[in-house]
């Protein structure tokens, strides 16, 4: 006994001195099985962890990251670094009052305008911002392109270092110290073999940049072996730069394996009117169609397969206004004006239609189609008709999403009066689609006119929310330079309203909306102005 | 009489709540959510109506003399969760202009005043007052020594038995424990004891983290049992440490102009709380100094100063706590600087920690100036290695919260694999990194 007293001393009296690790392995174990005291355990612990806290020393370094490549472009100014650590940081706390918007701007939205911004006026983003961007554009897609332009080579730089970036390094965009040079063959050629599918996607576009028949020549060494997805998405990138030298390639994808393959390469043939398709189309189309009436297909044959016709309709259409339908929209808009004796494309969508109002709805809504893939303002024009009329006796379409399409291929000014007036004719309460199209900032005619939609809309006493949608888009995309002119609406309706109606109801909701739309544009207006270098 | 209208900060208010459940109770009800027809008298009553989930609110009001408490509501708790309420809404926003207490406050005023005169005793005022202070002050002192022994008996008992089985045993004791503390009037240990039972479940090596815990809690308990023996600040900071701080002790005074080196907020467990930390440096002394605030339920602390500001104050600088614990003064802001602040290599950052432990062995870390030096991202942990040679600092893992980790890529996006000035806390647990600042440009990055 006396024996295992002593050396329960020796052990706390030893431990005293120095070995930490064998104190920790008898407090683990318990002092009552060594015999020791705990208190005196506790005590020599107790210097011993003072004293290894005051006696820290550094560790040895690990191996440093290697340096970022410089990026020559200035910073944004002081404010406008504030201003979009604001915007970044309001990206994850938008919604805050659920419902109701309240009158404070919504920061999320503005967050894409201050990249392009920025990007406009070739800044880099302010380093230490640079992980809340990198965020911003993985949660993103939409903002992913200018996020990481304006990131540059810090961006990449980081996204190298963290795995949750590493969508940055595949992006087109934002990847573009990754892509060999399109002139340096054989790095282009190792990428194309070797390549993620949206790395080779981005080589695909680069190269099409470069020289457009090179990306073809590119595609075809693989495409046999290509997997039909990947095939169809490959295909789909010729859509940029689409010209007469991708024909041969096109014509021979019409025989692929894969029926989504073929249709898209119909499909782009036939935006090509001097190819030997559209050709083919014109002569199908031109035969079921002409002053006399309309004729439709009989069958569906085995050269119209092949150019793409699809032979089954969906379910409740005739299979024979499904063809026709297919005819004339992938025939070249110019085959009309002979067939129809000179006429010009208004003159022609004005004419009746014999054989019935159906065949007149099919053949409308297939020049609609052909217009958008031709790209064709003419017609686009023609089928779209005048804008205060109402949309019922439209000539081409009353759908508004097939008008907005119509729309896009209008030129910019054009597109924006034809929006006013339809806007001053029929309300906004069915313009959203076709405001979706127009150019931002809004061109001044287009902006009076939602603006005065609004408050005659205030007027008529109906709510604010049911205008939501235009809400937002104007706050977005209204010129700041409406501001004033905002304000001058928004003291007027609280100038004419009873003060006890001002606070309750409708009217209350829309100075409320008023205010965000006059803030939202005023600060747009500040950070514009922020932007511009000092 | 007016003096009774300076009003306690939060954490005053804190140290009164009879359990950690009052404490949490009354910390909800610090907003003015629930609270109407607040209000102050000149001579020391705050009053106000609490709505609960009955029809009538709750009538409550505090002598804040005393001080003594009275309320509408059935609890048996003392102060009840609505006087800590009414006292947390009141430090932080006062009630304007002193006004006249209505009937009912007055009235049970009016009652203590009668009943002390009855008594002959020492209610409000006076050299009787002082009296019972320190009374009050020695019978504190014995429960917190009741309280100190019976936290060592624990402490033995659970290295007896061996930290083997501690996994097993779960944190339920240790809430036991501190509960006891609470009970003790002793948060600061509470706070440790609380600490000290979330290590078993904190991961790899957590019975040597365990030993060292226990060890500086046994260190304290010795610390206040040998109290009269003490050198003088380090009796302060063994009385700050236990949570029982020398509020009448004078503190140094130091006048400055003093660059604000980094802030941030962290919320207490029950999400009600906000502290706010704010770290300085005196440019004419040297002399680091942290300001703490707090914030009530749904507000942020009031003191906001941002990072790289320079302010001219006086500093008082509370006893104990190595020095670091100040209070501002009136101050007078000045322009920003538009300097990087002078860096230390990684040794003199620890051998800066290790010598203020020497004045508070159980200070966690200890705030420096690191640069230049280079941040070096690695998946199994981060470190601030010094721009020549091959120191480094383990950078503190972000605990749960993603928010450092962030902070740590803001770091390394700001340094671009080049080397940059930081400030943080450095300690044994590694370097916490709080704001940095970049060679080519003077303006400091909060990070986080």
């Amino acid at each position: 006994m006396t024996t295992t007293g002593t050396k329960a001393e020796d052990v706390t009296a030893g431990l005293g001195d120095g070995d930490w690790e064998e104190l920790v392995g008898v407090a683990l174990l318990g002092t009552d099985r060594r015999k020791a005291s705990p208190g005196a355990l506790l005590d020599a612990a107790a210097v011993q962890t003072v004293r290894r806290r005051a006696g820290l020393r550094p560790t040895e370094a690990g191996p440093r990251p290697d340096p970022a490549p410089r990026d020559p472009r200035p910073a944004p100014p002081e404010a406008a670094r504030r201003r979009l650590a604001q915007l970044l940081a309001g990206r994850t706390g938008a919604g805050s009052g659920g419902g109701r918007r309240g009158a404070a701007p919504d920061l999320t939205e503005l967050l894409p305008q201050w990249l392009a911004a920025a990007g406009r006026h070739g800044y880099r983003a302010p380093h230490a911002l640079v992980p809340a961007l990198l965020d911003a554009a993985r949660a993103r897609t939409d903002l992913r392109a200018p996020a990481l332009a304006l990131a540059g080579a810090r961006g990449l730089w980081l996204a190298r270092l963290n795995p949750d970036w590493r969508f940055a390094l595949r992006g087109g965009a934002g990847g573009a110290g990754e892509l060999p040079d399109p002139q340096d063959r054989a790095g282009v050629e190792r990428l194309w073999q070797e390549g993620l599918f949206a790395e080779r996607v981005a080589l695909l576009g680069l190269v099409r940049a470069h020289e457009p028949a090179a990306a073809v020549r590119l595609l075809s060494t693989t495409w046999a072996t290509e997997r039909a997805e990947d095939r169809l998405m490959f295909l789909d990138s010729l859509r940029v730069g689409l010209a007469g030298g991708d024909e041969p390639f096109l014509e021979a994808a019409l025989g692929d394996r894969s029926r989504n393959v073929r249709a898209t390469a119909a499909e782009l043939l036939s935006a090509l009117p001097e190819s030997a398709l559209a050709g083919r189309m014109a002569e199908r189309a031109l035969a079921c169609v002409g002053p006399q009436g309309v004729t439709p297909p009989a069958a569906c044959d085995a050269g119209m397969l092949r150019d793409g016709v699809v032979e089954r309709p969906p379910a409740g259409r005739g299979e024979r206004a499904w063809w026709l339908g297919q005819l004339v929209e992938a025939a070249p808009l110019s085959c009309w004006r002979e067939r129809f004796g000179g006429l010009g494309p208004a003159q022609i969508v004005a004419l009746p239609v014999a054989g019935g109002e159906s065949w007149r709805e099919e053949l409308h809504a297939a020049w609609c189609r052909a217009a958008v893939r031709q790209r064709d303002p003419r017609w686009s024009k023609a089928l779209l008709g005048e804008a205060s009329a109402p949309p019922a006796t439209a000539p081409g379409t009353a759908s508004l999403a097939e008008r907005a399409k119509l729309l896009s291929v209008l030129p910019e000014g054009e597109r924006a009066q034809w929006v006013a007036e339809f806007i001053r004719a029929h309300g906004l309460s069915e313009a959203f689609q076709l405001l979706g199209v127009c150019v931002v900032p809004w061109a001044g005619t287009l902006g009076r006119a939602v603006v005065d939609a609004l408050d005659a809309a205030r007027e008529a006493g109906s709510y604010p929310w049911s205008f939501s949608g235009v809400m937002g888009l104007a706050e977005r995309c209204l010129d700041p330079a409406e501001a004033e002119r905002l304000e001058a609406v928004v003291a007027r309706g609280c100038g004419f309203a009873d003060p006890a109606e001002a606070s309750s109801g409708a009217a209350a909701y829309w100075a409320e909306a008023f205010q965000r739309l006059v803030a939202t544009l005023r600060l747009r207006a500040a950070m514009l102005s922020e932007l511009a270098p000092a | 009489m007016t003096e009774h209208r300076v009003r306690p900060t939060a954490e005053q208010v804190l140290t009164l709540a009879p359990d950690e459940a009052s404490r949490k109770a009354g910390a909800k009800l610090g907003g003015a959510g629930p609270w109407s027809q607040t209000g102050d008298s000149a001579s020391g009553l705050v009053w106000g109506l609490c709505k609960g989930s009955g029809s009538t609110p709750y009538r409550t009001v505090v002598d804040v003399r005393g001080p003594a408490y009275s309320c509408s509501c059935p609890s048996r708790k003392f102060p009840c969760k609505h006087a800590l309420g009414l006292l947390l809404l009141w430090s932080a926003e006062g009630f304007g202009e002193a006004g006249e207490a209505p009937p009912w406050a007055a009235q049970w005023s009016a009652q203590r005043a009668a009943r002390a005169a009855a008594k002959g005793a020492d209610v409000p005022g006076g050299p009787a007052d002082e009296e019972g202070a320190k009374r009050r002050a020695q019978r504190r002192a014995a429960r917190i020594g009741a309280g100190v022994g019976e936290l060592e008996q624990r402490l033995e008992d659970v290295l007896r038995g061996g930290l083997a089985g501690q996994q097993q045993a779960g944190y339920g004791p240790w809430e036991e424990t501190a509960a006891r503390m609470v009970d003790a009037q002793a948060p600061g240990l509470a706070a440790r004891v609380r600490e000290l039972g979330t290590i078993p479940s904190c991961g790899p090596g957590w019975p040597a983290r365990m030993l060292e815990e226990g060890a500086l809690l046994h260190l304290l308990n010795r610390g206040w049992l040998g109290l009269a023996g003490l050198p003088q600040p380090l009796a302060a900071t063994v009385r700050t440490r236990v949570g029982f701080p020398d509020t009448a002790a004078e503190g140094e005074v130091v006048r400055d102009r003093w660059l604000v080196l980094a802030q941030y907020d962290s919320v207490s467990p029950d999400g009600r709380l906000t502290t706010r930390r704010t770290w300085l440096r005196g440019l004419g002394s040297g002399r680091p100094a942290l300001v703490l605030d707090f914030g009530p339920p749904g507000r942020p602390p009031a003191l906001s100063l941002p990072v790289g500001l320079v302010v001219e104050s006086e500093a008082r600088f509370r006893p104990g706590t190595a020095g670091l614990r100040a209070d501002l003064g009136e101050r007078s802001a000045a322009a920003a600087p538009g300097r990087v602040p002078a860096g230390v290599g990684t040794g003199a950052a620890l051998e800066a920690y290790g010598a203020a432990l020497r004045e508070d062995p159980w200070l966690d870390a200890w705030p420096v100036v690191l640069g230049p030096v280079i941040p070096i991202p690695g998946e199994r942990g981060w470190q601030l290695a010094d721009a020549e040679g091959t120191s480094a600092l383990p950078v503190t893992a972000g605990t749960a919260d993603s928010g450092s980790r962030s902070g740590l890529w803001q770091l390394a996006a700001l340094s671009g694999g080049g080397p940059v000035t930081v400030f943080g806390e450095c300690g044994h647990r590694g370097f916490t990194p709080l704001t940095a600042w970049h060679p080519g440009c003077p303006e400091p990055v909060a990070l986080g």
